[in-house]
């Protein structure tokens, strides 16, 4: 090991770093992680099933009802067995990625836009608007979140649009956290001082200047979101409360296999099967870009 | 430290209050008329005057701010009402009745959370990337993927359906039921239910810390006077490691909460969490309302609690 083949090497990844740029740099990390490009990759599977649902299964999950098979255990025909109504099991979990990946994404969407607004500015104009903002956010989360999500969907009657809306309009408070914390460390550099100073506006501050620098940390809490939010649409769904009948959701088929658990187990374990899988593709997609977009994060 | 306590119970206090106005108003734009339901449905013939009489007797012919008052007066003072649909019992009574359930539930699997948590998060954390590291890492991440509502169903298939049929009897255990509480081998699989998530986020903050505590320079410091490894460890590193998995417990008691929500509806147990989802389906107002109050003073209370006891035990909270 001779010091001067170092400093060589040295020199070359140096001027090869400064070659690429922040994304490309973050897109190789990520590259070379596998357990997060296998996330992807199982993730990209499950919306193409989504979006060619109908396509991949194999039976109507709603119509087709087959008379005498309650219930019954999984056949060539029928890899993954009949509901209890006696639908094919298999075509009601495809059409069923469809509902919880509609749910994950459009209500992280949504509760990530009122994050960022309502987070952004708490951190940037402080004082009253911050102190208010804040306590809501606290209100937020100490409210056990299933209690908030059934007294919700309970009042604004169950459907797929209230489960979105509920999880979403509920969800931003720790996004606003994070993009609040931020804003506010940021809002002191020399970077903001020198736009102000140029008579820069405050919201061209916030939306130029300062999100692009706060949104990789959103991103991956976005992403680590997913999965918890599938988690809920599926147990509001279980608790009755989420995608009603006949509509195919993971937590409904899942709650339709409750009563005859012991009799028909196959009914409840293949739609969990369904959310571990997606809940998992999600979390290690979410790890592997906090690894990649964020290197000091990383243990 | 007098004006950090200070601050933080009027916080918590502000918390409360609005908690206490959006659970009020959530719960008047609920469909359906109480009076009706208190009547019963179906066959009945139900006259005006009865209904005027109900709407009375509870309050409901009043302005709603009136009612916000009355309720949040009677709260203040600890009457939470009377049951509307199950008539007759105070509210209070049936809190009563279900806390302990939820209580012993809550406190056994968080116990046992932490008994394993921390001494495998310390280990995995000193032994970074060995086997140990890499099966607690699968261990946890599957337990935070596990939606507890299904590792309650599949635990109840395996130990009604498979363990008997395999092994019969356990041992010490006997005969694990799947639902309620008629004994107290009831609790065995909640208990693991609810142990499971809690474990997994434990193991994950306890490496983490650990990790980071092991890189300081007072670490290094003992262990370069010559200090033991497990003198190191335990008198140096592991005290202050702890401190995150006290705040994570703090913030964490929402989501415990939510938890037993729905594992109590899955084992049929009659606790807080059951009697909760059972009010909402019989548009019990009173209950509702009540509990959700209960539920998110507890939150704030403990939130509370540990960031006092974080600022007793790190100073430099204090100042911030």
């Amino acid at each position: 090991m001779t010091p001067s083949t170092t400093d060589e090497a040295n020199a070359s990844l140096i001027a090869e770093t400064a070659r690429r740029s922040e994304w490309s740099q973050s897109w190789r990390r990520f590259r070379a992680n596998r357990i997060a490009v296998g996330g992807l990759i199982v993730i990209l599977l499950l919306v193409l099933l989504a979006v060619f649902a109908p396509l991949f299964s194999p039976y109507d999950p709603i119509e087709d009802v087959f008379r005498g098979m309650r219930g019954g255990s999984p056949t060539a025909a029928h890899p993954f067995g009949f509901d209890h109504l006696g639908r094919d099991l298999l075509s009601r979990l495809i059409f069923g990625t469809r509902v919880a990946l509609l749910v994950g994404l459009i209500a992280t969407g949504i509760a990530v836009s009122i994050g960022v607004v309502v987070g952004a500015a708490a951190g940037f104009f402080g004082s009253w608007a911050d102190m208010l903002i804040s306590r809501v956010i606290d209100t937020l989360m100490a409210f056990p979140i299933i209690a908030l999500l059934v007294v919700l969907a309970a009042v604004l009657g169950p459907s797929l649009t209230t489960t979105i809306l509920v999880i979403g309009v509920t969800g931003w408070a720790r996004f606003a956290r994070v993009v609040r914390a931020d804003v506010m460390s940021l809002k002191a550099t020399d970077f903001v001082t020198a736009a102000r100073s140029v008579g820069v506006r405050d919201w061209r501050i916030i939306w130029r200047h300062l999100l692009p620098n706060v949104m990789g940390p959103v991103i991956v809490l976005a992403t680590l979101g997913i999965g918890g939010i599938i988690i809920l649409e599926s147990a509001l769904s279980f608790l009755g409360l989420g995608i009603r009948p006949p509509d195919p959701s993971w937590g409904r088929t899942l709650a339709d296999g409750r009563d005859s658990i012991l009799r028909y187990p196959h009914i409840s374990f293949f739609p969990g099967l369904m959310i571990v899988i997606t809940v998992l593709a999600f979390n290690f997609l979410g790890d592997g870009l906090r690894d990649a977009l964020d290197p000091r994060e990383r243990d | 430290m007098i004006p950090y306590i200070a601050r933080r119970l009027l916080q918590g206090l502000v918390v409360i209050v609005l908690i206490s106005v959006i659970t009020f108003i959530v719960m008047r734009l609920m469909p359906g008329d109480p009076a009706y339901l208190l009547l019963g449905e179906g066959e009945i013939r139900i006259s005006a005057e009865q209904i005027e009489a109900i709407r009375r007797r509870w309050g409901l012919d009043r302005p709603y701010h009136e009612q916000y008052l009355v309720w949040g007066w009677n709260l203040l003072r600890g009457d939470f009402g009377d049951s509307l649909i199950r008539t007759g019992i105070p509210v209070r009574q049936m809190i009563f009745e279900t806390i302990p359930v939820t209580a012993k539930l809550n406190v056994i699997s968080l116990a046992l959370a932490l008994a394993v948590a921390i001494p495998a998060g310390i280990v995995a954390g000193v032994r970074r990337n060995s086997p140990f590291d890499y099966s607690t890492a699968v261990g946890s991440t599957l337990g935070v993927a596990l939606p507890n509502f299904w590792l309650g169903l599949m635990l109840i298939v395996l130990f009604a359906l498979y363990v008997p049929r395999w092994f019969g009897e356990l041992p010490l255990v006997g005969r694990i039921p799947p639902f309620g509480l008629r004994s107290w081998q009831g609790y065995i699989l909640p208990v693991l239910v609810l142990t499971t998530e809690q474990m997994a986020v434990m193991t994950r903050v306890m490496r983490a810390s650990t990790l980071e505590v092991l890189g300081q320079d007072y670490v290094r410091t003992a262990y370069a006077k010559g200090l033991p490894n497990m003198t190191v460890l335990v008198r140096h590193a592991v005290r202050n490691a702890l401190l995150p998995v006290v705040t994570v417990i703090g913030f964490r008691v929402a989501f415990i909460l939510s938890g037993t929500i729905v594992v109590e509806t899955v084992f049929a147990l009659p606790g807080i969490g059951r009697l909760f989802t059972d009010s909402v389906f019989r548009l019990d107002y009173q209950v509702v309302q009540s509990l959700v109050v209960v539920l998110a003073v507890l939150v704030v209370a403990v939130n509370l609690l540990t960031d006092l006891t974080y600022a007793i035990i790190d100073p430099r909270i204090r100042i911030g």
